[in-house]
C-alpha cells in the first residue's frame, strides 16, 4: 500500500501541471478546479503516508525496477512524509488563495495561463526533494521546485521583478552547481550516490575528504535556506513577487533546504564535525535576520527578515544533534512553514485593503476589517511564540534541549533565541500598533505622496513599472485636496498610497484600474482564515505532531531505520 | 590508473573563468559564465568515471574494459537542466534589457510626459503646482493614460520621430509593435 501510494506526491502534480497546460486559456475554470482536485489528492495521499510512515515504519520504492543501489529510489520515513503533509497543505491553502484572487481580479481575460501549471511543478519538485532517497535525486527535485520558482518570481515580467528574479536566479544557479559538484566529488570518492549507501561507505574517507564533502554540501543547501552569510538574497527578492507566490516561496522553499540539511547531517555527516560552524551560524542568523526585520517599515520585507531569522532555530536544533533538538527543529520547521505562510497570505489581503504594505501608509485596519486584523493577530503571536500557540512550544522545545546540552555555546545560543523571540515579538507589534490599532486620522497625511515614494524604495518603486499607463486613477481622491480637511487628507492618502503601491498582485494587473476600498474577497479570505485555523491547529493538536517529531529524529539519528528500509533487510553493499 | 593533468587544469580554469564572467554587471556575461561553470562542472561529473573505457553497452565490451555509465548518464541530466535553465535566462536577459533599454533612449517618465503634452513647454511647468499624480520623475506612477487616451506605442513612435538620428550606444530599438491597444 505504501509503495503504491509513495511516488504519487510526485507524479500527481507533474501529470496535473501537464494537464494544466492543456487546459489553460481556453478552459480557466477546469484549470483551476483540476489544480485544486490535484493538490487535495496530493494531501491525502500524503496523509495517507504520514499515518502508515508512522505506524509502519518507513518504506522505499525502487523506480523502474531497478535493484537497489542501481537505481532510483524514493524513501519515506517519518520525516519525509511529515514535511510532505505539511507542504501539500500550505500549498493547497495558497492555490484557494490564488485563485480567490484571480477571481477577483478578474483573471479569466488575461493570457497567463501558466500560473497553474507552474505551481504544481513547483509542488512536484518540493515532493520529490521531500522523497529523494539518492542524491542526485535530491539535485534534480530542487533543480525542478528552481526552475518552477524562476518562472513564478518574475511572473509578469515587470522591472522590480526582473530585478529580483536575477538575483535569485544566479544566487540558486550557484548553489545549484555547488551541489552537483559536490555529487561529482561525493560520487569519485565512494562510487554511489544513494544515500543508504553512502551512509555506510562516508564513514570509511579521511575526515579532511569528509569534511571538505560536508561543507561543500553544507554551503548549497545553506543557501537555499538562507542561514546568515548566505542569506542576504532572500529578503531582495522575495517580496516582489505576487502575494500568494511570496507566501508558497516562504513557507516552502527555504524549508526544502533545512530538510536537506537535516538528511545529510544526519544520515550521511553523523560525525557533527561542522555543528560548532553551524551553531555559530545559526545566532548569526536569528540576529542578524531580526535586527534587519526591526529596522524594516513595510510588512512584507519584515516578514522576509523573520523568515531569516527563523531558520536560524531550526539550525539551532540540527547542530545540536541531540534527540530532542532534532525533534524541536523538525516541530518547529513544521510550524514555520504553515505560520509563515499564512502571514504573507495575511499581508497579501493587507495589501487589498490598506492599498499598501509599508506601515507607516496603513493605519486603521482593526476598525476598518476587525476580521482581518484577527487573521493577523493570532498568526502573529504565534510566530512571536507567546505561550499558548506552537510557536512558543517549538521555541520551548529548542531551549530546552540547548539547555540540556549543557556546553557554553548552545547556552549563547538559548540567550540568542530568548532575545530573538522578543525582537520577533517587537516587530510584530509594531506592524499591529500602526497598521492595526492607529487611527487613520493619525496617520501623518504630509508624508502620503513624497513619503510614499521614498519609502518603496527604488526597488519597490512603481516608477519602474514599465507599462504605467495600466496604474490606477486615484479613485475617489477629491481634486485639489492638498490642504483639505482631515478626513479628505486620509481619502487622499488611501487612493495614492493605492495608487503609488506596487502592483503585486500580478494575476490580475488590467483589473486594477478602478479600486475603492471595497469587501475582501470571500475566497481569499476563506482560504486565509482556514491557514490561520490550520496555526491554531498545529497548537492543539502539538502533542500527536511533537511526539511524531520526536520518532523522527529518534529514527534520524538511529540511521538504520533508513538505510535497512533502502536495502530491504539485505546486506549493504 | 595514471593521473592526467589535462582534465583539471581544463576544468579550473573553466570554473576561473566562470567566475570571473558571473561577478560581471553585464548580463550576458553572466550568462555565459553560468555556461562556464556548468560545463567545469560537467567536466568535473565525468572525470568522477575513472580511466576512460570501452561503450558500457552489454556485448560489446568486456566489463572491465568498460567505462563507468553512471556519470555519463549524470552530465546527459545536468545538460538538459543547463540548457533549459540558460534558455529562461536568456529570456529574462532579453527582458530586462528592453525594460532597461527604453531608459537608455530615454523613453522615461518625463519625456513621456513631455511628448504627450506638445502644446506645452516643459519649461514652463512649475512641478510643485502639479497636483502630485502629475508630478515628473519619481511621481510618474500615478500618470493614467485613460485621461487622453494616448498608448504607450504612440509615445514610443513620437518619441522615435524625435531621437532619429541621434546616435545611441547601442542598436536601434524599433517602435514597439504589440504595444499597449
Amino acid at each position: 500500500m505504501i509503495r503504491v501510494l509513495t511516488p504519487l506526491p510526485v507524479l500527481l502534480p507533474l501529470l496535473g501541471a501537464a494537464a494544466a497546460l492543456l487546459l489553460g486559456g481556453r478552459h480557466p475554470r477546469a484549470q483551476r478546479t483540476l489544480s485544486i482536485l490535484v493538490l487535495a489528492a496530493v494531501l491525502t495521499v500524503s496523509v495517507a503516508l504520514l499515518l502508515l510512515a508512522d505506524g509502519d515504519g518507513a518504506a522505499s520504492v525502487s523506480v523502474g525496477g531497478w535493484p537497489v543501489p542501481l537505481g532510483i529510489v524514493l524513501v519515506v520515513d517519518r520525516l519525509s512524509a511529515l514535511m510532505l503533509v505539511v507542504a501539500a497543505t500550505v500549498a493547497l491553502g495558497v492555490l484557494v488563495f490564488a485563485v480567490g484572487q484571480g477571481a477577483a481580479d478578474g483573471d479569466d481575460e488575461t493570457p497567463i495561463s501558466i500560473f497553474h501549471p507552474t505551481f504544481l511543478v513547483l509542488i512536484a519538485g518540493v515532493a520529490n526533494a521531500f522523497l529523494a532517497g539518492d542524491l542526485f535525486n535530491l539535485y534534480v527535485g530542487f533543480e525542478i521546485l528552481l526552475t518552477a520558482s524562476y518562472v513564478l518570481l518574475t511572473l509578469g515580467g515587470s522591472a522590480p521583478r526582473i530585478r529580483a528574479g536575477i538575483t535569485y536566479i544566479v544566487v540558486s544557479l550557484l548553489s545549484s552547481l555547488l551541489f552537483l559538484a559536490a555529487i561529482g566529488l561525493i560520487y569519485a570518492a565512494t562510487g554511489t550516490v544513494n544515500m543508504a549507501q553512502l551512509a555506510g561507505r562516508l564513514a570509511d574517507l579521511p575526515d579532511g575528504t569528509q569534511l571538505l564533502l560536508q561543507s561543500m554540501l553544507l554551503i548549497a543547501f545553506c543557501i537555499k535556506a538562507a542561514v546568515f552569510p548566505l542569506s542576504a538574497w532572500l529578503p531582495d527578492s522575495y517580496p516582489t513577487a505576487p502575494a500568494p507566490v511570496t507566501a508558497v516561496f516562504a513557507g516552502l522553499l527555504t524549508k526544502v533546504g533545512v530538510y536537506a540539511v537535516i538528511r545529510t547531517q544526519t544520515l550521511l555527516f553523523p560525525g557533527g564535525a561542522l555543528d560548532q560552524v553551524l551553531m555559530w551560524a545559526a545566532l548569526a542568523t536569528m540576529l542578524v535576520g531580526i535586527l534587519g526585520a526591526v529596522a524594516q517599515t513595510d510588512i512584507r520585507r519584515i516578514l522576509s527578515f523573520t523568515l531569516v531569522s527563523h531558520i536560524g532555530y531550526m539550525v539551532f536544533g540540527i547542530a545540536l544533534a541531540s534527540s530532542a533538538g532534532l525533534a524541536g527543529a523538525i516541530f518547529y520547521v513544521v510550524h514555520h512553514i504553515a505560520i509563515q505562510t499564512t502571514l504573507f497570505l495575511v499581508a497579501g489581503l493587507v495589501e487589498r485593503q490598506g492599498g499598501s504594505t509599508g506601515v507607516n501608509r496603513l493605519g486603521g485596519l482593526a476598525t476598518a476589517s476587525p476580521l482581518l486584523a484577527i487573521l493577523y493577530f493570532v498568526p502573529a503571536m504565534n510566530l512571536a511564540g507567546i505561550p499558548p500557540f506552537s510557536g512558543f512550544i517549538g521555541k520551548l522545545g529548542l531551549l530546552e534541549a540547548g539547555v540540556a546540552d549543557g556546553g557554553w555555546l548552545p547556552l549563547v545560543l538559548v540567550a540568542g533565541g530568548a532575545v530573538t523571540s522578543l525582537l520577533t515579538l517587537l516587530a510584530i507589534s509594531r506592524v499591529w500598533s500602526r497598521a492595526f490599532w492607529r487611527p487613520p486620522a493619525q496617520s501623518p497625511a504630509e508624508d502620503t505622496y513624497e513619503a510614499a515614494a521614498a519609502d518603496a524604495g527604488p526597488d519597490l518603486s512603481p516608477a519602474l513599472e514599465p507599462v504605467p499607463a495600466d496604474q490606477p486613477e486615484p479613485v475617489g481622491a477629491p481634486e485639489g485636496a492638498r490642504a483639505g480637511a482631515r478626513r479628505a487628507a486620509w481619502e487622499r492618502h488611501t487612493a495614492v498610497a493605492m495608487a503609488t503601491s506596487p502592483v503585486t498582485d500580478g494575476l490580475g494587473e488590467e483589473a486594477e484600474r478602478e479600486r475603492p476600498l471595497r469587501p475582501l474577497p470571500r475566497v481569499m479570505v476563506g482560504s486565509t482564515a482556514v491557514m490561520v485555523a490550520v496555526t491554531v491547529g498545529l497548537t492543539a493538536l502539538a502533542g500527536p505532531l511533537y511526539g511524531v517529531a520526536q520518532r523522527a529524529a529518534d529514527d534520524l539519528l538511529d540511521r538504520t531505520p533508513y538505510i535497512s528500509t533502502v536495502f530491504g533487510g539485505e546486506e549493504v553493499p | 590508473m595514471t593521473p592526467t593533468v589535462v582534465l583539471p587544469v581544463i576544468i579550473g580554469g573553466l570554473y576561473a573563468a566562470g567566475v570571473y564572467l558571473l561577478l560581471d554587471r553585464s548580463l550576458t556575461r553572466v550568462l555565459l559564465g553560468f555556461l562556464l561553470l556548468g560545463n567545469a562542472t560537467n567536466l568535473l561529473l565525468l572525470s568522477t568515471g575513472g580511466p576512460p573505457g570501452l561503450a558500457p553497452i552489454l556485448g560489446y565490451a568486456e566489463p572491465d574494459e568498460m567505462s563507468d555509465p553512471l556519470p555519463q548518464a549524470l552530465i546527459l541530466t545536468a545538460i538538459v537542466i543547463t540548457f533549459g535553465i540558460a534558455a529562461f535566462l536568456l529570456a529574462i536577459i532579453y527582458r530586462s534589457w528592453r525594460l532597461v533599454r527604453q531608459e537608455v533612449i530615454e523613453v522615461d517618465e518625463e519625456d513621456r510626459r513631455v511628448a504627450r503634452r506638445s502644446d506645452t513647454d516643459a519649461d514652463d511647468i512649475d512641478p510643485d503646482d502639479l497636483a502630485p499624480e502629475d508630478r515628473a520623475a519619481m511621481h510618474a506612477d500615478t500618470l493614467s493614460a485613460e485621461r487622453d487616451r494616448v498608448s504607450d506605442r504612440d509615445v514610443e513612435r513620437t518619441l522615435a520621430r524625435q531621437y532619429s538620428g541621434i546616435p545611441s550606444d547601442d542598436v536601434d530599438l524599433p517602435p514597439t509593435q504589440r504595444g499597449a491597444p
